[in-house]
């Protein structure tokens, strides 16, 4: 085998076990800290050993044993140092690694561990990118243009609080799931928006990496949980959306709209495979939740030829059902963008000047009134509005976008 | 495992009657359900007198310790499987005394 291979054999590894050898031994030493440590040592020592042993006819196996031995080296060490009896137990406690059936449930623990609503939303995101998704703490800290050392001291706070509060190793009760699967969904979905549309100046425009992990883990869950229709419903958001990344910014840069992107250009086998998902929840005949919403919307468009052909009246009713779960004006915004396609720009205006004492503050207000005051041949506030647009805006191909815009006017 | 229940209190004024009766019910399931340690409502900071005896002898300083806007009205004790069984009691126990709760554990051992 070559060197490539093994790297790439290695790479696999990597995104096949991580998370099953973190969760097993999670589950066995009741500790993140001695999994995670010994989890990282096991995939160390795959890349020392396998290009002159070769890949083992069962990598996912042989990391498994190489961490289990690690950490039961890690705590004969610590306990040779405060308690020998300890010691005495654990070498009794040397059982093989669980069958692969219960490996699946122990990964959902793992998610659900990391998502726990008593950790903050920052600290959710960290732990569940390294622990789920087996990132390092500098991929981590570049992903989210913070110091590495920030990133380590919350995922070391993270599970000192873990274990000192003794936050539950488990999959929630049957009365808790809904919401704690939203929450992880949250989570997901937020590691998706900030690859899809970083927020800062000093990066790309689109953060691949970030949406490849989203969806990854997504994935991860949906098999997991393959009954849960917002699960479903978020992975085909992310495909959906996915799907038009290459089409959403232009040769130079810059944001290219909805409206104006070349169609040919979007992933028809991620299309596919996301409208899949969106009718099988249709099937489902159960009533959809936000994200399930969210992707029927993205189906819509995605099934159009061009902005004309959108079925326009479809995502302004898809829109009045969604403002019913959340009434937050976000959504009502976005719905006033399709209210200005169906019924035109000037009931659309009068919807989202209603909304500025909530979204003063949000670039995407004041783009969506510069559009629509555009369209009604008001130029000068337009003009008032890109400004203020782009004065708020953070992403590079955005401000590129509306600045453009704004240059257009007569 | 047990943790310290705190009720967190930015008003100046005591339990109303409703809240007492509600904060009653409570405990008796706390002790029903064998949750129950110990519990307390305290009186106010300014009742509080912070005493260091590090040095050569015991310093008395009249008032609590840290000033602030919210203080420490009272508190549970409870014993719970884990964080979970604890997030939930004290949701219930916010709703009774309508307060806000801090939930915090013990060392273990």
């Amino acid at each position: 085998m070559s060197q490539i291979d093994v790297r790439a054999a290695i790479t696999q590894a990597h995104h096949e076990d991580w998370a099953r050898v973190v969760a097993s031994l999670t589950r066995r030493f009741g500790d993140l800290d001695i999994a995670e440590e010994a989890a990282a040592e096991a995939f160390a020592a795959a890349v020392q050993r396998w290009p002159a042993n070769g890949v083992p006819p069962n990598p996912g196996a042989w990391l498994t044993t190489t961490a289990n031995r690690k950490a039961i080296d890690r705590i004969r060490r610590e306990n040779k140092r405060d308690d020998k009896q300890k010691e005495a137990q654990l070498l009794y406690d040397d059982k093989p690694p669980e069958p692969l059936g219960a490996i699946d449930d122990e990964r959902l623990r793992l998610i659900f561990t990391c998502c726990h609503p008593a950790l903050a939303m920052e600290t959710r995101v960290a732990l569940t990118l390294r622990m789920v998704g087996g990132l390092t703490m500098p991929e981590i800290a570049r992903a989210f243009l913070v110091q590495e050392t920030t990133v380590g001291q919350r995922i070391t706070r993270a599970k000192a609080k873990i274990k000192a509060a003794r936050i539950p190793y488990r999959v929630p009760s049957a009365e808790d799931l809904p919401a704690r699967v939203s929450g992880v969904l949250a989570v997901l979905f937020l590691v998706f928006n900030e690859g899809y549309l970083a927020t800062s100046p000093d990066t790309d425009p689109v953060r691949h990496d970030l949406t490849e992990e989203a969806i990854r883990l997504t994935r991860l869950i949906r098999v997991l949980m393959p009954e849960d229709g917002e699960v479903a419903g978020l992975l085909a958001l992310m495909l959906l959306t996915e799907a038009r990344r290459t089409a959403r910014v232009s040769a130079s840069g810059e944001l290219v709209t909805l409206d104006e992107q070349d169609r040919g250009t979007w992933d028809a086998a991620l299309i596919a495979e996301g409208h899949r998902l969106v009718r099988e929840r249709l099937a489902a005949r159960v009533a959809p939740g936000r994200y399930q919403i969210l992707a029927a919307i993205s189906a819509v468009h995605t099934s159009a030829r061009d902005v004309r052909g959108t079925d326009w009246s479809q995502v302004v009713a898809l829109y009045d059902q969604l403002v019913r779960l959340d009434p937050s004006p976000i959504i009502a915004l976005n719905r006033a963008i399709a209210v200005a396609e169906l019924d035109g720009p000037e009931v659309a205006l009068a919807a989202v000047d209603r909304l500025e004492h909530k979204l003063a503050g949000y670039h995407a207000y004041h783009a969506t009134r510069a559009d629509l005051l555009r369209r009604l041949g008001c130029s000068q506030k337009s003009r008032a509005a890109y400004d203020k647009a782009i004065e708020l805006a953070g992403n590079t191909a955005e401000t590129a976008s509306l600045t453009r815009r704004r240059d257009q006017l007569g | 495992m047990q943790y310290l229940v705190s009720v967190i209190d930015d008003t100046a004024g005591r339990a109303t009657p409703e809240e007492e009766a509600a904060i009653d019910v409570f405990n008796d399931r706390l002790q029903a359900e064998g949750h129950w340690v110990f519990a307390g409502g305290l009186g106010s900071p300014s009742s509080a007198t912070v005493i260091d005896n590090r040095g050569e002898e015991a310093i008395l300083t009249d008032g609590p310790f840290v000033e602030s806007k919210e203080y420490l009205a009272g508190f549970w004790i409870m014993e719970a499987a884990d964080l979970d069984v604890a997030l939930k009691l004290a949701a219930e126990g916010s709703k009774a005394c309508n307060r806000k709760i801090e939930v915090r554990p013990f060392l273990g051992e």
